[in-house]
């Protein structure tokens, strides 16, 4: 009872959050109602018992990918108005899709082969239980496979990402690091002998 | 679940052997590559044929039975379908590195990343042969994908490129989207990632599950996508004309058979009770690739647009193949997808050794006169014309009797018949590049470039296009041999 109270407060931040996103007019609060939006779906999985996966979205989504996404969203002069431009001439068309996408969804799981009573219960463990153990034990056991290929994966797009940034234009400029830890005082500094001139030194 | 919770035997490595060399192998290129002097690309375009050429050693050294071997807690399969595509694709791999040494050598381009994202997505490619697991089919498929997207960027100088991976990577992100919330409902329906499991829940039920048709709308949008069949063809001709030419080669060749594994090991393998669902799907996607493709490439100008659509036409054919739903059908379509990439192979690598040093050969101007340049080079590109046009006795006929026939006997005579009308259409176009060759003055005359390897790989590129098409027997054989 009390985690269906739990549930159905959660979500409706959630949704609420959700809708902030896309409506919000300023970039930085629509960035921070995601923070938001994400803290409510790791209640969300807290709630069904997947505490590793709650905390892993908040470490990862709220701590890196958010706060990347913030200084973006503060560092471009990102233009709203000419986004909205259109808007209104737009709407019309995207009402009639979403509404025909609702509807398609709505005959789709309002069927009975949808909804609540195809799921079988939520299945309780012990305080003992250790989720995140369990995580660790079927990714180096069963799906060390794809979680390899995953490894991959990642190490493909270290690859992809120097390739496309890392390259020498014309016009731009570049510390030498090699060049700059060997520099000595006598590339850096001339000692010139200037002749005194005459008359000088009575001054 | 549960019972694994005590127990957990070690795998059986050996299977994936060829994996973990091409694994090993990429990251030795990888570094090696970082010690090699200069802009001289020679010995990582060395290593990586070699780590291409060991790994289908291994594949050759590996022995299946008849049902395959599963291994890694059943996501990997090692069957005889795996083995005949993996080397078709290490064979295909191979042959782009060997076509693009030269023109990428004669551009700012020749770097060790084309190489080691080149090995990653074959390694992605044989990933994806041997998934019986939507798991590893979804990762294999990210993997291959990504160093494609990643190659198609390759030229940062150039502004179409840049258009078309910013094209190819928001419609590749959404096509797995789609492909990944198909599967996401398939495992909420049958409980199981798995697709014997898969196979086994559906073919118990007794009604068809909506959930499951759902899902399967989502999963076949995701393939066309990947695949290039109208109307999920939007990407291909900009992404074929905006990549480097041997990216286009690559893109154009070696991933189609990872294609046809991703149908196959999906559709076929995981949810064949649901046939006559998808098939009709199919049926709408041929019918409009074979009209776009045979139609649409007559208006282009450029050589790698009228390629682009001559992919979607031929996609259209192969997934006639499909459409029959037997196991003649399946078998043809693997031998269309393994005759369509020797003959992209032979067109790809002719437009790569046409052009040279700041001259891109991809108009059809570019072909004007080259009989008078080079007799041979011009047999070659006739011989490898006629067979996207499928005129005998150059293989393309085979390949398209064979997938022709199948729908026939699978009763579909008028589908046939419109992928007869197709071909015809089609035969213009490719009949207009041999006319423009042989009947044509030459626009320039400078010599064609190319190193003695790829002259002679590509001579008997276009060769084995006809000598197989004269003895197609042991090819057919394989492919029927590997479609159980």
């Amino acid at each position: 009872m009390i985690e269906s109270i739990l549930f159905y407060i959660f979500a409706g931040i959630l949704l609420a959050a959700a809708i902030g996103v896309i409506t919000a007019r300023n970039p930085v609060h629509s960035a921070l109602l995601l923070v938001l939006a994400f803290f409510n779906s790791a209640v969300l999985w807290m709630l069904l018992e997947a505490e590793f996966l709650a905390l892993v979205l908040i470490l990862v989504y709220v701590g890196a990918v958010m706060v990347l996404f913030l200084f973006v969203v503060m560092m471009l002069d990102i233009n709203v108005a000419g986004m909205r431009r259109g808007f209104a001439r737009y709407l019309p068309l995207a009402l009639i899709v979403v509404a025909a996408i609702i509807v398609q969804l709505a005959l789709v799981f309002t069927s009975d082969q949808f909804g609540a009573q195809m799921l079988a219960d939520l299945e309780r463990y012990p305080a003992d239980y250790n989720n995140t153990a369990e995580l660790g034990r079927l990714l180096y056991t069963v799906y060390v496979y794809p979680f390899e290929i995953a490894a991959v994966i990642l190490l493909v797009a270290i690859i992809a990402a120097i390739s496309l940034t890392l390259r020498r234009r014309e016009g731009t400029r570049h510390q030498n690091v090699g060049r700059q830890v060997q520099a000595r005082a006598k590339d850096r500094v001339r000692l010139v002998d200037l002749p005194r001139r005459q008359g000088e030194g009575d001054k | 679940m549960q019972e694994q919770n005590t127990t957990f035997t070690m795998p059986d490595f050996l299977p994936a052997l060829p994996e973990m060399f091409l694994l090993g192998a990429a990251c030795v290129v990888l570094l090696a590559d970082l010690f090699f002097p200069g802009r001289n690309r020679g010995l990582t375009w060395l290593l990586s044929l070699v780590a291409l050429a060991g790994t289908a050693v291994c594949v050759l050294a590996l022995e299946v039975g008849e049902h395959g071997v599963m291994t890694f807690s059943n996501t990997f399969v090692l069957d005889q379908l795996a083995i005949l595509m993996k080397l078709a694709v290490l064979a295909a791999s191979a042959t782009v590195l060997v076509y693009s040494r030269h023109y990428l050598a004669a551009r700012d381009l020749h770097r060790g990343e084309f190489y080691t994202l080149t090995l990653f997505s074959t390694l992605g490619m044989l990933v994806i042969i041997s998934a019986p697991h939507l798991l590893t089919l979804y990762l294999g498929l990210e993997l291959m994908s990504l160093c494609l997207y990643a190659l198609v960027a390759l030229n940062r100088d150039s502004a179409v490129g840049a258009e078309a991976a910013m094209k190819y990577f928001v419609l590749g992100a959404i096509a797995s989207g789609l492909l990944l919330y198909g599967m996401s409902i398939i495992y909420g329906v049958t409980g199981s990632l798995q697709l014997d499991e898969i196979a086994a829940f559906i073919g118990a039920q007794e009604e068809r599950h909506l959930g499951l048709v759902l899902a399967l709308t989502f999963v076949v949008a995701g393939l066309a996508f990947k695949l290039g069949a109208v109307p999920f063809h939007m990407w291909l001709p900009d992404v074929y004309h905006g990549a480097p030419t041997p990216v286009t080669l690559l893109i154009g060749s070696a991933p189609k058979i990872a294609g046809f594994a991703l149908v196959f090991r999906l559709l076929v393998e995981g949810m064949e009770h649901l046939y006559v669902d998808w098939r009709d799907i199919f049926i709408l996607m041929s019918v409009l690739s074979l009209v776009a493709g045979s139609v649409v490439a007559i208006a282009q100008t450029n050589i790698k647009r009228m390629l682009a659509y001559s992919t979607i036409g031929h996609i259209g054919f192969l997934l006639m193949g499909f459409i029959a739903g037997t196991s003649e059908g399946y078998s043809a379509a693997l031998f269309y997808a393994l005759v369509y990439v020797l003959m992209a192979l032979g067109a790809f690598g002719m437009i790569l050794l046409l052009s040279r040093k700041d001259f891109e050969a991809d108009n059809l101007d570019d072909l004007r006169g080259l009989n008078a340049r080079s007799p041979w080079f011009a047999l070659v590109m006739l011989l490898v014309m006629f067979s996207m046009a499928g005129v005998p006795p150059t293989i393309g006929f085979h390949a398209k009797l064979a997938v022709l026939s199948a729908v026939v006997n699978a009763g579909f005579l008028w589908l046939a018949v419109l992928g007869v009308i197709a071909a015809i259409v089609s035969a213009f176009y490719y009949l207009r590049v041999v006319k423009l060759m042989y009947f044509d003055e030459p626009q320039d005359n400078a010599p064609l470039s190319g190193g003695i390897d790829m002259r002679v790989l590509l001579s008997s590129n276009g060769i084995a296009v006809l000598v197989l098409g004269l003895m197609p027997g042991a090819l057919l054989t394989a492919t029927i041999a590997a479609i159980p």
